[in-house]
């Protein structure tokens, strides 16, 4: 599986998500950078964590506007998995890719620490490999991650299966405590949680691997 | 020509950084906020000196960066 990596000015989780990538797919990913055009046939592209532009404006409001991202969006409307992690997931529901918007966290705290959460949808290429309802510890790492969209929104989110991943506590005050959520499509998924950093039990657990294997299997 | 721009929460979207001022306000003795809402102010020099087409550029502006309209209002002053 062939994996490529935006990374923008002020992105610090992109070594993490390659390492990840590396480690569990067995190839190298490409690194490409936001003044890029274009970058060759991948099959999987991570969005990473980080604070792009200095979070400027709004979260991931300037990275949805690179370059880079128009081709990345035209991908990602073509089919190729996409995934957001964290400032990734910002950019997402900034390029209009993903609904809704992450906004301050409700107690206007950073929250910084690992969270359970239910996988809400275990028929999605990220999530396939996980039980229904599994219970998943992932760390977060936000001062944005309170999901809003309005309410009709969130109904057709959970009524067609949108919702992938939900926190077992409300944490950030998103709405239906949703943690990520995916396109109509299921190709494009964007999630506040690190699963990149829960990869081996070193790293105190590896309930993140699953998503990436879940991909890996889908793809072949 | 300076276009003025505010861009606003919408009703309904919850403002925690505007409920901290209003607090904040409270605690020091202005007891008389009712609610405070915490919103952006930009201002561009354009070019234009066209009013109807600077509006219309603008409003395309806020549209594709200046706003995100799923959470926020804008309005323009353009003198």
């Amino acid at each position: 599986m062939k994996s490529a990596v935006i990374v923008f000015p002020g992105s610090n989780c992109d070594r993490d998500m390659a390492v990840a990538l590396e480690k569990i797919t067995g190839t190298k990913p490409l690194m490409v950078w936001h003044q890029e055009y274009d970058f060759d046939k991948v099959d999987f592209i991570a969005l990473p964590g980080g604070f792009s532009y200095g979070d400027y404006l709004r979260c991931g409001a300037m990275s949805a506007r690179s370059h880079i991202m128009k081709e990345v969006i035209k991908r990602a409307e073509a089919g190729v998995p996409t995934f957001g992690v964290c400032n990734g997931f910002q950019i997402l529901t900034e390029t209009g890719l993903l609904p809704g918007a992450l906004m301050r966290n409700a107690n206007l705290h950073f929250v910084c620490k690992d969270v359970k959460m239910t996988v809400e949808n275990t028929d999605s290429m990220f999530t396939s490999t996980y039980a229904a309802g599994e219970e998943i510890t992932i760390p977060v790492a936000h001062h944005d991650g309170n999901y809003f969209a309005d309410s009709d929104t969130l109904d057709r989110l959970e009524g067609e299966g949108q919702v992938a991943f939900k926190y077992a506590e409300d944490i950030n005050g998103a709405q239906r405590r949703i943690a990520g959520i995916l396109n109509g499509k299921g190709n494009v998924l964007g999630m506040m949680p690190h699963p990149e950093r829960m990869i081996e039990p070193a790293l105190g657990g590896s309930d993140g691997r699953k998503l990436f294997e879940s991909v890996m299997n889908r793809l072949g | 020509m300076k276009a003025r721009i505010h861009v606003t929460l919408k009703n309904g979207v919850l403002d925690p950084q505007g409920k901290a001022i209003e607090h904040a306000l409270g605690n020091m003795g202005f007891d008389g906020v009712e609610a405070a809402r915490q919103g952006k102010y930009i201002e561009l020099d354009l070019k234009s000196t066209d009013r109807a087409a600077a509006e219309k550029e603008v409003d395309e502006m806020c549209r594709k960066l200046l706003a995100n309209t799923v959470i926020e209002n804008y309005s323009i002053d353009l003198e």
